[in-house]
């Protein structure tokens, strides 16, 4: 059992931070949702409070560092021009190989009708998911910055949470495509 | 000496207001460069920073870098002051929904050179 350099950086963006992300936002949901000073004590405010601050943030960094990966190490590798003109290198092929880049594939419909997955699903995962790491910034920013008094404040919190639901709302499309498109024409 | 929460909720507006609109701005300047990059081959090729990413590159570098510099600069011109949300609010929805527009493929690719 083992993974080639490229398996291994795919699953570091998708499945380690990609993934992470994405089930940690239920985790801060609950936080936010429930930070309300009627329903905590000064001692679970102070608790509940450093929790917040160091989640979210590492929500962000976490954020920045899947797109910075995908984007950087494992695009480049998607997007590789190999199979020549009139994709001759993707005949007859089932999945991408050494003759043909996933996007090749994608775009040559060798097998299926694939051609969409690149010029829609990936088009937009690959733009979209940008918008992820900026909202997920400014949710922890504002999180830090206040602090206990979000407890206090029904219009802080909840615009700690529109920010954080939206971050979540675009790494989720990026994520569904990115899995569908891993499934249909895997980096290898 | 730990700030009372009372201290920190009469914390000014400006510095969070700064990185909210900024976010927005970043969005904005993604979606408008994503749709640029569709509707010019002269920007497409200026976007290629490097041959590897292509002008993916140039893009993300290009919102991401707007989004630093517009916090930076929002929050130094807004530091220590109270800023009314409801224009920021209303700037950051706007900005939001045209930069996730413009990244949306069936709309930029209608610009196709």
């Amino acid at each position: 059992m083992e993974l080639t350099n490229r398996e291994f950086w795919t699953f570091v963006h998708g499945m380690v931070l990609g993934s992470m992300f994405l089930l940690a936002f239920t985790g801060g949901l609950a936080g936010l949702y429930s930070l309300r000073p009627e329903w905590l004590t000064s001692e679970g405010l102070r608790e509940r409070m450093t929790r917040l601050r160091w989640g979210i943030s590492a929500m962000a960094v976490i954020a920045w560092a899947t797109v910075l990966t995908g984007t950087w190490i494992v695009y480049p590798w998607y997007r590789e021009s190999l199979a020549g003109e009139e994709s001759a290198g993707c005949e007859g092929l089932q999945a991408p190989s050494e003759t043909c880049s996933p996007r090749d594939f994608l775009l040559s419909n060798v097998s299926g009708d694939t051609e969409s997955w690149h010029t829609f699903g990936m088009e937009w995962k690959e733009h979209v998911a940008w918008i992820a790491p900026m909202l997920a910034t400014a949710a922890a920013f504002v999180t830090v910055y206040y602090g206990r008094s979000l407890a206090q404040s029904p219009f802080l919190r909840r615009l700690v949470l529109w920010l954080f639901a939206g971050a979540f709302v675009v790494a989720g499309i990026a994520g569904l495509f990115g899995a569908l498109i891993t499934k249909t024409a895997p980096i290898t | 000496m730990s700030m009372t929460v009372q201290e920190e909720i009469q914390k000014p507006s400006g510095p969070a207001a700064a990185v909210v609109l900024a976010s927005g701005i970043g969005t904005f300047v993604l979606g408008l460069v994503t749709t640029l990059n569709e509707a010019s081959s002269g920007v497409n090729d200026f976007l290629r920073f490097t041959d590897d990413v292509g002008p993916l590159s140039g893009k993300t570098i290009i919102a991401t870098a707007a989004f630093f510099v517009a916090w930076a600069i929002l929050g130094y011109l807004w530091r220590g002051r109270e800023v009314a949300w409801r224009p920021v609010l209303i700037a950051t929805v706007v900005l939001l929904a045209l930069g996730f527009l413009g990244t949306f493929p069936t709309f930029f690719e209608a610009f196709a050179d």
